[in-house]
């Protein structure tokens, strides 16, 4: 990619980029969420077209005007935002542009060909399931499958790991080396910097549309990378205060609740949250955290058990009821749940909480306090944005999900249920995301946290679940030995009493 | 050569009235051509199409007359669309809102004065057409039925229950037989600007409909949740909004708004209730452009009711004067909604042709 430069409404998202990648090498893409590395793979993609500059391949000039032209040429994406079609099962959709379908009974042998490949490359899932029934990480398999399933020269992941587990992520990246023996080329967009330390040849780092630096990744550690991007000292081990626990604020009792197609994907599970805690929830994702969250957020039904907050009985009243209760909710798919994209951010800044007396009085919107409410959001969260009179689907993935934790947090929840909160941050924001859940959680708010990134977990968590097939393998604090087993928790082969 | 269509990235406002000028002359072009086969000069017939309606006083006035129900219907059906909500019931529920405000206006005028009785009729009006625009609404929420389907079918419903009562139990004694019901006493009839056909109460009730509901979209709660819901229904389940009491709120506005322009109709200009399709010449179709056109926008709904009313009147005059068939207006109608919403899918994708193509795949050397 020589001289690529991409202006959204005048203001540059890349600027000038010269990018040059080999036959059998990783790359590794960094930066800052809005530096402009999603934008840069969806010209390579054929989504976008540059303003300026041109595509190279094998040093013969392309123009790559769709993604059905850049699969034809052998380049395969993996989006950040999955882009699968929900009323369609698994396969259908991993089928689509997929071009070996025969033309006869091809259910049947997509179908074959799928679970053979999943099994392959340890990426399960149920071909046969539609896409709304399936959690995050099981979407992001799917995503993941569908790239390699049609075996792409060029091969890009933008952020493929943010809701898998270290054992998923571990078996993608020997997939990908294997594919890089082989010869193909791969480009790796991950926030993660142990990711890209442990896999990735050379890294560039972008900032504000812009190049400003390349380093092969034998020459540097994470810190250095951290510095590039940000440009500053960034520190991974936050200082967590042992704080005893307060008064219980969460009280969940014996809770059944089904999955969406009507067998129970939470089994009689119960818990207690306390103030000045946060408990995590691990476990590989689609089993059952999806379904326990939104039982607690009212958004599914209870068939059996319930749920209070600061002793006053939540199951199964409206979401609005809970939220006015206390709870507040960080959804794991952001973009589907947590904003509409076509309104403008300041709209979107106020969801859930226009109904409070300070954004609508007499039921009428009070437009200046939304819109100071959303520059104030901006600014803490540094969400990165040229105004806030923007339609929200126009930010980067990451400033959608600061935009959205900055609105669930800042209203101090009595609980705060957050499902990967941290997913697809940059290490900045990360830390800073961090460092506001341990500020909750020192003022007396309660968190629920429900991640596949155990050492996010482990970092921030008093008590730790493990859940399985709907089921707690156990809760341990977070200093406890048994920890060392929590694999096999997770795993379903080992059970631990509570005490 | 390849022919291919890719996502347009940028809009401006300029584009979109690029877009919107240029399938109006597309569809005019194309509508041309329809009246080259009937053997008539296009510009002839469609200077005379507008001469007919804005080119003199009287023209005017009937067109001003005409754009009264479809201004109302059309502010009713853009909240309605703006939560992905697909009323195309508005005919029924105009006439549900002429039958009602009928009944109010024949049994109860004769005893009371206009300033009663009047928004009495009104108020019956909106009820009848609320009540034709909930049903729909409420079998889509419980039963997860298309509403596309079911307000269409509700129509033909409607149109079928006028008929049994104008040739039935209502049947007019004044009237020597004719399927008529009797004239709406003198206090339950609208007043006309001399000299017009304007029924001026109905007009300013459009107006303030128009400038209500724009409040209600862009500066109240509701609205608010009304364009969540439209923009994502997920998002809107998650934020708390009741999609229940929404969607049954729009389309007690949307229905009863259709009923306001029903009974307008007939108090204003009918006095009576006859069959279907004099009381309503299809306004209730004829809004789901306007409200297109005018992009969903209330205050863009007057201008472009005015516009349709132009043509419905302006294809009355050249029927009668060229001898042309009786559907060229609805001809008209629809060749112009397709270049609209062509037109629309041409402002967010554009069209890249290629003459030479190779095709190319990356080779890696191993
Ligand atoms: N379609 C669009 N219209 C307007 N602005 C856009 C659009 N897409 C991206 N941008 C802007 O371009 C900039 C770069 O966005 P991009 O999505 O490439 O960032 P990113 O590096 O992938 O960030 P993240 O890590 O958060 O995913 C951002 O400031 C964003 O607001
Ligand atoms: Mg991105």
């Amino acid at each position: 990619m020589a001289g690529i430069s991409k202006f959204f409404h005048g203001i540059p998202a890349n600027r000038d980029i010269n990018l040059t990648i080999e036959a059998g090498e990783i790359l590794g893409l960094l930066g800052e969420n809005g530096a402009g590395k999603t934008t840069l793979m969806n010209i390579l993609y054929g989504l976008y077209q540059p303003d300026t500059g041109e595509i190279r391949i094998n040093s013969e000039v392309v123009r790559i005007t769709s993604p059905l032209e850049s699969i034809n040429m052998g380049i395969g994406m993996v989006h950040q935002h999955f882009m699968l079609v929900d009323n369609h099962s698994a396969a259908e959709n991993i089928a689509l542009g997929y071009k070996k379908v025969p033309f006869f009974f091809p259910q049947k042998k997509i179908k074959e060909d799928i679970v053979a490949f999943s099994k392959k490359f340890n990426l399960e899932i149920d071909p046969l399931k539609k896409i709304w029934q399936l959690s995050a990480g099981e979407q992001q398999r799917v995503e993941i499958i569908k790239a390699l399933f049609n075996g792409a020269d060029l091969l890009i992941l933008d952020e493929p790991t943010s809701v898998l587990t270290p054992q998923e992520a571990k078996d993608l990246f020997r997939v990908l080396r294997d594919m890089k023996r082989a010869g193909h080329l791969i480009i790796l967009i991950s926030h993660k910097l142990d990711e890209i330390m442990d896999l990735c040849d050379r890294v560039t780092v972008l900032q504000k549309g812009q190049i400003v630096g390349h380093a092969d990744t034998v020459d540097v550690d994470k810190k250095t990378l951290a510095r590039m991007m940000v440009g500053r000292d960034v520190i991974f081990d936050i200082q967590r205060d042992k704080i005893p626990p307060g008064s219980r604020v969460l009280h969940v009792s014996a809770v059944t609740v089904n999955s969406d197609k009507g067998y129970p994907a939470v089994k009689g599970v119960s818990f207690d949250i306390h103030k000045n805690e946060i408990f995590g929830i691990a476990g590989v994702s689609g089993n059952g955290q999806r379904e326990l969250v939104e039982a607690i957020t009212g958004l599914r039904k209870l068939v059996a058990g319930s749920i209070s907050v600061n002793d006053k009985d939540i199951t199964n009243q409206s979401p609005r009821k809970i939220y006015n209760s206390g709870v507040s909710h960080v959804p794991e798919e952001r973009i589907k749940f947590g904003i509409a994209p076509g309104l403008y951010l300041y709209e979107n800044s106020i969801l859930k909480q226009h109904h409070l007396e300070q954004y609508s009085k007499n039921s009428l919107l009070a437009y200046g306090s939304i819109k100071s409410h959303a520059k104030s959001l901006v600014d803490a969260f540094q969400v990165l944005t040229p105004s806030i009179y923007v339609q929200t689907k126009d930010l980067s993935g990451g400033n959608i999900q600061k935009l959205i934790l900055g609105r669930e947090i800042s209203h101090d929840p009595a609980l705060l249920v957050a499902a990967h909160p941290t997913y697809g941050l940059d290490v900045g924001a990360t830390e800073y995301l961090r460092k506001q859940l341990l500020k909750q959680r020192k003022a007396g708010g309660a968190v629920l946290l429900v991640s596949e990134d155990l050492e996010e977990i482990f970092e921030l968590c008093d008590r730790i679940a493990i859940i399985f097939q709907g089921e707690f393998m156990g809760i341990l604090n977070s200093d406890d030995p048994q920890m060392e087993d929590i694999g096999l928790m997770m795993a379903g082969s080992l059970r631990i009493k509570s005490t | 050569m390849k022919i291919r269509i890719i996502d347009r990235e940028k809009i401006t406002p300029g584009d979109q009235v690029l877009a919107l000028v240029f399938s109006v002359l597309a569809g005019l072009f194309v509508i041309g051509l329809i009246f080259l086969a009937f053997g008539v000069n296009p510009f002839f017939a469609i200077g005379k199409i507008f001469a007919g309606s804005f080119g003199s006083i009287y023209g005017f006035k009937e067109t001003v007359t005409k754009a009264i129900p479809l201004i109302l219907i059309g502010v009713g059906l853009a909240i309605a669309f703006r939560a992905k909500f697909w009323n195309i019931g508005a005919e029924g529920q105009l006439l549900m809102g002429a039958i009602f405000g009928t009944w109010v206006g024949l049994n109860w005028g004769p005893h009371l004065p206009a300033p009663v009785i009047i928004p009495l009729m009104f108020l019956a009006g909106f009820i009848g057409g609320a009540i034709w625009g909930l049903i729909p609404a409420f079998f889509k929420i419980k039963f997860a039925i298309n509403e596309v389907i079911s307000t269409l079918m509700m129509n033909y419903i409607c149109a079928e229950i006028l008929i049994f009562l104008i040739v039935g139990p209502w049947k007019g004694k004044t009237k020597f037989g004719f399927p008529y019901t009797d004239d709406l006493p003198a206090s339950a009839i609208l007043a006309l600007i001399p000299g017009s056909r304007i029924h001026y109460f109905t007009l300013g009730l459009a107006l303030l409909t128009v400038l209500v509901l724009w409040m209600v979209i862009y500066k109240t709660r509701f609205g608010y949740e009304v364009r969540e819901i439209g923009e994502n229904p997920e998002a809107a389940r998650y934020a708390g909004i009741d999609f229940f009491k929404t969607t049954l709120i729009i389309m007690a506005i949307s229905g009863g708004v259709a009923g306001f322009a029903g009974i307008g109709e007939v108090a204003g200009l009918h006095h009576y209730l006859s069959y279907p399709d004099s009381i309503s010449s299809g306004y209730g179709f004829t809004a789901i452009i306007v409200a297109w056109l005018a992009k969903l926008n209330p205050f863009f709904v007057i201008i472009a009711g005015i516009f349709f009313a132009g043509i419905l009147v302006g294809g009355d005059a050249i029927q009668i004067s060229l001898g042309l068939p009786a559907a060229t207006v609805e001809i008209f109608n629809g060749t112009l909604l397709v270049f609209l919403i062509m037109g629309d899918y041409f402002l967010k994708h554009k069209i890249r042709i290629d003459f030479h193509v190779r095709p190319r795949t990356i080779k890696h050397e191993t």
